[in-house]
């Protein structure tokens, strides 16, 4: 930012662009727009870590997003309820998640290229659908999104009021909550210890009982679910419309996300938080320190930021041990 | 032994691949505080039988049955993991099956508990484990995580997993191969113990100083089926060995000779470590022609250093290596130009190409010179011509010329090694490791060839962990202990007990008293 001040001629001082960062960041819509911009990021990050935490890398994450946008946003459009929208949504992940994991888990391919294909697989079928369902609307049409939430007491707190307990809607809630869940059930419960175990070193899993081929395809499944979620939060809660194009790279954020994690949910919070503040940052300073500069160069700051902080976080990660490594019975 | 009630029994187990008969008609009975030897070479079935027994294969044929709690017999369903455990089947890999980055407690506890519960209760868990650990003196802390952990601790984490699943039948499936002497006699007492308290214990191995220590009864397998099965007490080394093998065991007689001049002097050389391979500092060390000097130690002291430091992988970071008298480049061609063999500790991913064909390994050293190369091109025909000579002068089966290394048997690859490096006639071999994992037959196939090396007047540098081996074949041995070298011993004198002790960090004077006190208190 310094450095953008430094090369804009219409700003005099430095200390001035600091001063407008520091008047954005007390302003309770930057925070707001914060967690809206976090929170697919959240319900991505969290499904892809329970796939990675099971050992499946699951690269379908941006076609399972498209696909959950679509899914959730048409339920809504011809007339089902919100929720039964999110839960069509999840479902569409399960099945796309199923795929993916009977293709790697019990049939062994690599998880890179399933991966893929599953993402071509997922955003073309929905694009064709989309297409079919609605051939000739001029823009897409709109349904009535999830509103926010307004608590009582809690929104009158100031900055926090206005952006957290008055600003968003009940699948940000249910994100944040998610976090909470996911790491209880995955460091407080057996079936989190046995996704762990599957993880590590499923041979281990195996010769203890467990069913390395389950406990893979079901990690799989509810990891592609809150994917999809994800992407029908785009559709139902924030532009309330479908439209091509509209995940736009989120699903490799979250790939990455996991890794800044360090694979663990908590900080998966962080890091979407983080990026989600970078991103509402740089809007808001194309419209106050912008000027002349190109405003490309402020819609890359969230990416930089992002991978510099992926290169401090991930020096020390330790990453699941039998990741991408397929499990065959019996083999050593 | 027959007073004992059953707790297992194997009747007419037969299992095949293809046209392998892997077992044929194995009748196996095991009673209650037994401890049974399973033993064998590579291949002869043994590892199939209790994959067959855990349930990671169907049997074609035959039967199991095992004891439950009260005592009776019912078979065991077939094909199923689950259901071993459930039966009171505790199973110790060869290859440790523990998360390293999960903590002890949960590597034990893992696969215990009920599927759904909301918390998990370690309170109850922690108080089991602490009688188990305080009755078999399997001392571990359940903390941290199983990858910090040594070799001896992790081996003690599997037997408490299958214990604290109530195991009526613990198999351990070479369970020595990864221990010092120390370890192994630690572990000797707890299954001692533990038959004692009733366990039924099925310990598969190939190495019959063990088989004889621990096991009350025997029995061995060759080529699938049961040749031997006797009582302990009524048995001796060499008719189990010949028994395993099928045939007289010759035994390695190693003429003393007179050594020549110095091959390698090493003086105060230092060798900056990676991960896997360990440091070395300050080591002094001289082998001289018609000379094999052993190394010993744990793994990671310091070997890996060594060998990557003559097999001109890594350079000395300080102190003075003389080759032959000689400079010494620290870079593989030269180092084979010079004359210097090596046998890589791993021979499947350093001693071969495994995609590459038997003659395309076979040339691997030689292939820069005259008669494979001609006119810049790689006579292929004088390639393969050279390749039949070895494979039929060092008994190289299990495939053809063209066939992928990495589909030969251990000791075929290991041997076709052996021929690359001991037809050049190098002036100094390094031998790491050469004889690990063979059966019998193919080791002393490999030894007997290093022997004649010497005699024909090489140098040789044996890095060893069986410590047998060390003993039989060299003439001095050094121990490595923290990448610092001891002084080189004449192996007359020394005993595998000493060299443990040694292993263990204790000067070498200390652990010859220590050991010849033992002798005398035994005598």
């Amino acid at each position: 930012m310094l450095g953008f001040a430094v090369l804009n001629p219409t700003y005099e001082t430095v200390s001035d662009s600091m001063l407008e960062t520091l008047d954005i960041l007390l302003t309770a819509s930057f925070w707001a727009a914060t967690l809206r911009i976090a929170t697919p990021l959240i319900f991505g990050t969290l499904g892809e870590l329970i796939c990675e935490r099971a050992g499946v890398l699951n690269l379908g994450i941006e076609g399972i997003m498209v696909a959950g946008a679509l899914i959730g946003w048409l339920s809504v459009y011809m007339g089902a309820d919100l929720v039964t929208g999110v839960a069509l949504a999840f479902l569409t992940g399960v099945a796309f998640g199923l795929l993916h994991g009977a293709l790697t888990v019990p049939l062994a391919l690599s998880q890179h290229v399933s991966g893929i294909g599953i993402t071509l697989l997922a955003t073309s079928l929905s694009y064709y659908a989309y297409r079919i369902i609605l051939p000739d609307v001029p823009s897409p049409p709109r349904i009535e999104p999830f509103q926010p939430i307004v608590w009582p007491i809690l929104s009158e707190i100031p900055l926090i009021g206005p952006s957290l307990f008055a600003g968003q809607t009940a699948m940000t809630w249910l994100a944040l909550a998610l976090v909470a869940l996911t790491a209880w059930v995955l460091y407080r419960t057996p079936v989190g210890l046995a996704v762990r175990a599957c993880g590590e070193n499923p041979a281990a899993a195996e010769a203890q009982g467990i069913d390395v081929t389950a406990v893979r395809m079901g990690a799989v499944a509810v990891g592609s679910g809150l994917m999809a979620v994800g992407g029908a939060f785009l559709t139902m809660s924030a532009f309330n419309a479908f439209f091509f194009e509209m995940i736009n790279g989120r699903g490799w954020i979250c790939i990455a996300l996991v890794v800044f994690a360090s694979w663990r949910p908590g900080k998966a919070l962080l890091g979407a938080l983080l990026f989600g503040a970078f991103d509402a940052l740089q809007v808001r300073l194309q419209q106050t320190i912008g000027g002349d500069l190109p405003y490309q160069l402020f819609l890359m700051l969230p990416f930089v930021l992002s991978i510099l902080a992926l290169i401090v976080m991930s020096r020390r990660a330790a990453y699941p041990k039998a990741l991408m490594v397929p499990y065959r019975k019996g083999e050593r | 032994m027959t007073a004992r009630p059953p707790v297992l029994c194997l009747a007419g187990i037969g299992k095949s691949f293809g046209d392998l008969v892997a077992n044929d008609a194995i009748d196996l009975s095991l009673g209650r505080g037994e401890i049974l030897a399973l033993l064998g070479e590579n291949g002869a079935g043994k590892t199939t039988l209790m994959n067959i027994l855990f349930g990671h294969y169907v049997a074609d044929e035959g039967s199991i049955e095992v004891a439950g709690p009260d005592g009776r017999l019912a078979p065991l369903p077939p094909g199923s993991p689950q259901a071993a455990l459930a039966a009171g089947i505790g199973m110790v890999h060869q290859h440790f099956t523990l998360a390293d980055n999960l903590s002890v407690l949960d590597n034990i506890v893992l696969g215990t508990e009920r599927w759904w519960q909301p918390f998990r209760r370690m309170g109850r868990a922690r108080q089991l484990l602490a009688g188990l650990i305080e009755r078999a003196g399997l001392a571990v802390d359940l903390d941290v995580p199983a990858g910090s952990l040594s070799v001896g601790e992790r081996q003690r984490v599997e037997i408490l997993k299958a214990l604290y699943r109530e195991a009526r039948i613990l198999i351990l499936d070479e369970p020595t191969a990864v221990l010092t002497p120390q370890e192994t006699d630690g572990l000797f007492a707890v299954l001692r113990r533990l038959a004692a308290d009733g366990l039924a214990i099925v310990f598969i191995s190939h190495k019959l100083a063990e088989v004889m220590a621990i096991s009350e009864r025997v029995m061995v397998l060759r080529a699938g089926r049961v040749v031997e099965d006797v009582a302990t007490a009524a048995t001796d080394r060499a008719a189990l060995a010949e028994a395993m093998v099928g045939r007289p065991i010759p035994a390695m007689s190693r003429e003393p000779l007179k050594p020549g001049d110095p091959a390698l002097v090493l003086d105060g050389v230092d060798v900056a470590g990676t991960d896997h391979r360990g440091t070395m500092h300050g080591v002094d060390l001289t082998v001289k022609a018609r000379e094999m000097v052993g190394i010993a130690g744990v793994a990671g002291n310091g070997q890996g250093a060594l060998a990557a430091l003559l097999s001109g992988l890594a350079p000395p970071a300080a102190g003075r290596v003389t080759l032959f008298g000689g400079p010494f480049r620290p870079d593989a061609v030269t180092l084979i130009d010079a004359g210097v063999g090596r046998i890589p500790e791993d021979r499947h991913r350093d001693g071969v190409v495994g995609d590459m064909t038997l003659w395309e390994n076979a040339v691997l050293e030689d292939y820069r010179r005259h008669p494979f190369r001609r006119a810049g091109l790689l006579d292929r025909a004088a390639a393969r011509a050279h390749t039949a000579r070895l494979m039929a002068e060092h008994d190289v089966r299990g495939g053809g010329l063209g066939t992928p290394a990495r589909l030969l048997s251990g000791g075929n690859m290991q041997k076709l090694i052996l021929g690359r490096v001991l037809d050049r006639e190098p002036g100094l071999i390094l031998a790491h490791q050469p004889t690990r994992g063979l059966d019998i037959g193919a080791a002393t196939a490999v030894q007997a060839r290093l022997l004649e090396a010497r005699g024909r007047g090489a140098a040789i540098v044996l890095i060893s962990e069986d410590l047998d081996e060390l003993l039989q074949l060299t003439d001095r041995i050094a121990v490595f202990y923290r990448g610092r070298l001891t002084p080189l011993l004449p192996t007359e004198g020394l005993s595998a007990r000493a060299l443990g002790l040694m292993m263990a960090g204790h000067a070498a004077d200390e652990a010859l008293a220590e050991t010849a006190e033992r002798r005398t208190d035994a005598a």
